[in-house]
């Protein structure tokens, strides 16, 4: 069976996403890479690991992101609501720590869907919100046979999702193309 | 006939303006003099009457002036300041009259014509002046007369006031220097036995312009009034400061919000006028009782669009305590910067707009500073491969090049249990077990040694790019010089 890119991917437009599992960061990267214009990426400025825009290159235009340190989660949230109320990024990447509660979960949708922007949470596993559109698991898998150049197999599990149906798939970014690749998982 | 008042001219001389500058914020007693680097001497740049009392002049080596005067106290000259001290003195010296403007680099002249008798009259005038001036504890030459030359010779070289149409009466015996004249043909002058300005005004004109060119006698001609001369006033800089003053407090925000509108209008309307726009905006709100509050607005480029500025201060004034009521609003721009008019086209996008729009907004909630974006560098240093800038002040430029891949994301480095030039075949990171199943390398890169940087004090690195069983893409690190391993980062 040749296997078909998501009907759910790219991300639904308007809404708000959820991302956990290792490969969340690669996810967001390649999301970004699909839409044009800037990306913003919120961040607790406390927290020593930080994106390498080096890396992001493979992805994107690093001139794309613009960073923004917040305090703590809290003011994280209310930065996000407004940049997705504005409108002026069609992106908003927000990493959490802490399990998101139904109230600001649905504030922010109600503010994706006024600015007619993306939104996506990258969450540690298990600690999802009940207003998230979708839920992804992303985690890199081990190629035992990787093809020319450095590609990175994934695979994508969506685990939740409010309109649609759960699926899994390998993927794989084509770093010269900079386009995604859906692969027949391995054994099939 | 009536013919206008004829023009009358103060020329102010600080003839030890640096020095006095000094000894304004730490009074000396003795000898003092301040020192300024000329060539690769030290030299008197300006003294005090002591100092000169000791024979001491300008000009002369520190060295030399020390050997003469053993308790002379110097201390660098900072002609920058001085410059700037000069033009406050213009600004204090428009409380005599509005058309002052710079003379050189330690002088003022004034157009006093018809200001004098607000003074009670030009006597009094000066002796206010020098009243003023020496309570300020600056010693002044003060010359007065019809033109700026006379006004300028009769303060440097023969102290006091020529009166009104005197003309060569007041300036004839003074020497030739006091016509503004180069020091080269003031000598070649005096050498032909010209040392006076009545001996200058007494020859006859047409050899003296063939032997010295014709800026001598227009020296002399606008020193008489023969010639007119301009006084140029500094131009005051423009003041970005608007307020309010109620009749009645107010405290609702909404009334805020109006009359800040209003304020906003007219600051706009002054910073089109100037073609510049607001960076930062500082709006005061004085309550009844005296207290006052401060909201701080930064932009993420110069603006000045009443629309667009107004909600950035929705946030700030919503956390203002009105107290019994505020009933003085005082807007300010405090930094501004040059924004010329541009064509407006339907071609050019408004993102750009709106992008910063959303910049300034998110600044007033959690600092402009902290919304960042990445510059490339030029370093093979992981760390360093990149610059962090505030997005509101840079740019995106330059291009990012990596010859090899590089992970997604970065950490301090966290040490892993390992032994060897190779990567182990399991280690423990983060409570995790993990087994390598892949390992490509080693990549060496060498510390930057003309930076110091105490995360490179172990030395040279060898990068691995490490793939587990399960899947996690690592980035390791070996350090030969110093064993130990340790992961720096996480590709996708």
């Amino acid at each position: 069976m040749k296997p078909d890119v998501p009907s759910c991917y790219p991300l639904r437009k308007a809404r708000v996403h959820e991302a956990c599992g290792a490969g969340a960061t690669g996810f967001a990267a390649i999301m970004a890479a699909h839409l044009s214009g800037p990306v913003l990426w919120l961040r607790e400025g406390w927290r020593a690991e930080t994106l390498n825009p080096v890396g992001l290159a493979a992805f994107l235009d690093p001139a794309r992101v613009l960073v923004a340190q917040v305090r703590d989660q809290t003011e994280g949230l209310a930065v996000m609501e407004e940049a997705l109320r504005d409108g002026a990024v069609p992106l908003v990447v927000i990493e959490l720590g802490q399990p998101l509660d139904l109230t600001p979960g649905r504030r922010l949708q109600l503010a994706a869907k006024a600015g007619n922007s993306t939104g996506l949470c990258l969450i540690p596993e298990g600690m999802g919100s009940n207003a998230a559109e979708t839920r992804w698991r992303c985690a890199p898998v081990f190629d035992a046979d990787p093809g020319p150049g450095d590609s990175t197999l994934q695979s994508w599990e969506i685990i939740k999702n409010k309109s649609g149906t759960l699926g899994a798939w390998h993927v794989r970014w084509d770093w010269a193309a900079r386009r995604l690749d859906v692969v027949p998982p391995a054994g099939e | 006939m009536f013919d206008g008042i004829g023009r009358r001219v103060v020329s102010m001389w600080f003839p030890r303006l640096a020095s006095d500058r000094v000894l304004r914020a730490h009074p000396v007693a003795g000898p003092f003099a301040l020192v300024l680097r000329q060539g690769n001497a030290d030299r008197l740049h300006c003294l005090n009457p002591a100092a000169e009392r000791q024979g001491l002049a300008r000009g002369m080596p520190l060295s030399d002036a020390r050997a003469f005067c053993p308790d002379l106290l110097s201390r660098p000259a900072d002609p920058a300041r001085d410059a700037q001290f000069l033009h406050v003195l213009r600004r204090w010296a428009t409380r005599y009259c509005p058309w002052v403007g710079l003379d050189g680099d330690a002088g003022l002249v004034l157009d006093i014509t018809g200001a004098a008798h607000l003074f009670g009259g030009e006597g009094a005038m000066l002796a206010d002046m020098r009243q003023n001036l020496a309570r300020a504890g600056l010693s002044v030459r003060l010359g007065l007369g019809d033109t700026r030359g006379a006004a300028w010779a009769l303060a440097r070289y023969g102290e006091g006031p020529a009166a009104p149409g005197a003309g060569l009466a007041a300036l004839g015996d003074l020497p030739i220097a006091a016509l503004r004249l180069e020091p080269e043909v003031t000598v070649a002058l005096q050498r032909l036995g010209l040392r006076t300005i009545n001996a200058l005004a007494a020859t006859a004109r047409a050899p003296i312009a063939r032997r010295f060119g014709p800026d001598v006698l227009h020296r002399l001609d606008q020193a008489l009034g023969a010639v007119p001369e301009a006084i140029t006033p500094g131009a005051e800089p423009p003041h970005y400061g608007v307020r309010l003053t109620l009749p009645d407090p107010i405290g609702l925000q909404g009334d805020v919000m109006a009359g800040l509108a209003r304020l906003l209008e007219t600051l706009c309307a002054k910073l089109k006028a100037q073609e510049a726009g607001a960076r930062a905006l500082t709006l005061t709100l004085r309550r009844v009782d005296q207290g006052a509050q401060d909201v701080e607005v930064r932009l993420a480029r110069p603006a000045r669009d009443p629309a667009r500025i107004l909600p950035l201060f929705e946030r700030g004034v919503a956390g203002i305590d009105a107290g019994f009521g505020i009933d003085r609003l005082r807007l300010e721009a405090t930094q501004v910067e040059p924004l010329p008019v541009e064509q407006v086209s339907h071609v050019a996008s408004d993102r750009g707009d709106r992008l910063d729009d959303l910049i300034s907004r998110l600044g007033t909630r959690i600092g402009l500073e902290n919304i960042q974006r990445f510059l490339p560098a030029d370093s093979h240093i992981p760390e360093r491969g990149f610059l962090i800038a505030p997005a509101a002040f840079s740019t995106p430029e330059g291009a990012w090049v990596s010859l090899r891949p590089r992970p997604l994301r970065l950490f301090p480095p966290e040490p892993i249990a390992g032994q060897g030039a190779r990567p182990p075949h399991h280690f423990r990171w983060r409570r995790m077990a993990l087994s390598v199943a892949r390992g490509t390398g080693p990549e060496r890169i060498a510390p930057e040694w003309w930076l110091e940087d105490d995360a490179w004090r172990s030395g040279l690195r060898d990068y691995w790019q490490v793939e587990t069983t399960g899947g996690r893409r690592l980035w390791l690190f070996h350090t030969p010089q110093n064993p130990g391993w340790f992961v720096q980062g996480e590709f996708a």
